[in-house]
């Protein structure tokens, strides 16, 4: 069964009624018609770029290729946790601590899967392994920064708590135990969410393509549940990895609270 | 409490050429069992000084208890030993007996606190309560040495003598040396065997009058 395909000039229907309602908003004064317009151009440019640079890798498969686009991926998945981040650690930790464990989570759980899972041929396929490891980052982004940003604002708002916790003798680890488990609790509770809702609320937006594209629902429900647990799966180490470097990573050799290794928040943006 | 006095533990806290903030070569020496008043005008840094001390802050110089430098414990371990109470303690669980780890009764009487306080959510108690508590929480821990921050600064006449009474009876029994932040002259000489005071960036000994 072949997928129906689209032409531009569909798209313009579709595109159309955006600006009908980025219209409407504007007659209204809601003031959000021009910031849907850009995000409408920019979802337009990016996806159109992403689909020929996509189209380039599958031709060429070559496995260096694969790894550059996994690598560019990450890279810009940890300067967005960064920016995320309120009070973020400073001398370029916040990016560090988040780049590095959603490249471990991440990049393991995604070659796992492909090599024992999965198992296309050649193991790194680009029609594989790139939707995959796509999906598996962006969960796991919003996880690490959920996560960190929590951790750095509860420990800068308990600072007293947790200084009179060292005082009384306890280890670093029990003294901000608290905060660390808020932490990976935001950053683990869109995930848990997802899936609790998953097929009753909504319907998964990968299932739902892979059954617009002509596959068979059955098939279409394993590779989404395929797809949720490694979703878990990495965005849950991910989190943990990078809470657990954050936290160490704001006491020192003496076990002492070091609040000036965190950034002050930047009084606008995001 | 409940278990006899160890007093081959009782030792020395010594400082040597601490500097921290606008503090320098700052030397002292706390006998065990006795009280050292510090005192000095707000923002002097007695307060740094006492997180030095229990090296919550990074700072110069040698600290010792005993023949035993501060870095040759873990942090933790350390201020298990050196003991800081702040002059406003915090509270993180929500009933007061969570945060105590070791039996405190005996405590809770001689600091007229009444045994049920410790089923309290912490929300119900007043300051002055908040004040004991904490003091009985950090003594309990049997630490070896203490550092104390205004002990007494939200409690009325009455309470503040039982409270003195005691510390003093603690800081003996167990052999503990205590430096102690104090504004009141009153109370510096009921409780202190030594008086200093912090001008400028030094340390002085302060004369009785």
């Amino acid at each position: 069964m072949d997928v129906i395909t689209l032409e531009w000039w569909q798209l313009g229907l579709a595109a159309a009624m955006v600006v009908a309602l980025s219209a409407c908003t504007v007659v209204a004064r809601l003031g959000v018609g021009r910031s849907l317009l850009i995000a409408a151009v920019r979802t337009a440019v990016q996806l159109t770029l992403i689909g020929l640079v996509l189209e380039a890798l599958f031709a060429s498969s070559r496995f260096q290729w694969v790894a550059l686009m996994a690598l560019a991926m990450v890279l810009i998945a940890g300067r967005e946790v960064m920016t995320r981040q309120q009070r973020r650690l400073s001398g370029g930790w916040a990016f560090g601590i988040g780049t590095l464990a959603m490249f471990l989570s991440s990049f393991s759980v995604t070659v796992l899967t492909l090599t024992v899972i999965v198992g296309p041929t050649p193991w790194y396929a680009p029609q594989y392994a790139i939707p995959l490891l796509g999906m598996l980052l962006g969960n796991t982004m919003t996880g690490v920064s959920l996560a960190m940003d929590r951790l750095t604002t509860g420990v800068w708002q308990q600072r007293s708590v947790i200084e009179n916790r060292l005082m009384l003798g306890q280890p670093w680890q029990e003294a901000i135990s608290d905060v660390r488990r808020e932490a990976m609790r935001s950053g683990m509770i869109p995930t848990i969410n997802a899936m609790a809702a998953a097929g009753v609320v909504s319907l998964p937006g990968m299932m739902t393509g892979q059954i617009l594209a002509g596959s068979p629902p059955a098939l279409a429900v394993k590779y989404q549940i395929l797809i949720m647990f490694t979703i878990t799966a990495g965005t849950g180490f991910g989190t943990l990895a990078a809470v657990a470097a954050g936290s160490r990573r704001l006491f020192d050799h003496r076990e002492r609270l070091r609040l000036d290794r965190l950034h002050s928040p930047k009084s606008h943006g995001r | 409490m409940p278990a006899a006095p160890d007093l081959n533990k009782a030792m020395p806290l010594s400082l040597e050429g601490v500097a921290i903030g606008a503090l320098e070569d700052i030397s002292l020496c706390l006998a065990p069992g006795e009280i050292t008043c510090l005192s000095g005008v707000s923002g002097s840094g007695k307060s740094r000084l006492l997180r030095a001390i229990a090296d919550l802050e990074p700072h110069e110089g040698e600290i010792r208890l005993g023949h035993q430098p501060q870095t040759a414990l873990t942090g933790h371990a350390w201020r298990q030993t050196v003991m800081l109470v702040p002059a406003e303690s915090q509270w993180w669980a929500e009933d007061v007996g969570a945060h105590f780890t070791h039996d405190c009764r005996e405590g809770l009487a001689a600091l007229d606190l009444s045994p049920e306080t410790l089923d309290w959510p912490v929300d119900r108690l007043s300051s002055g309560e908040k004040q004991r508590l904490a003091l009985l929480r950090a003594l309990s821990r049997r630490p070896q040495a203490l550092l104390l921050d205004e002990p007494t600064a939200n409690l009325d006449h009455t309470t503040t003598l039982a409270c003195e009474a005691w510390l003093v009876e603690q800081a003996r029994q167990h052999g503990m040396p205590v430096l102690w932040v104090a504004h009141d002259p009153e109370q510096i000489k009921r409780v202190a065997r030594h008086h200093v005071r912090i001008t400028g960036s030094r340390l002085e000994a302060a004369s009785w009058t």
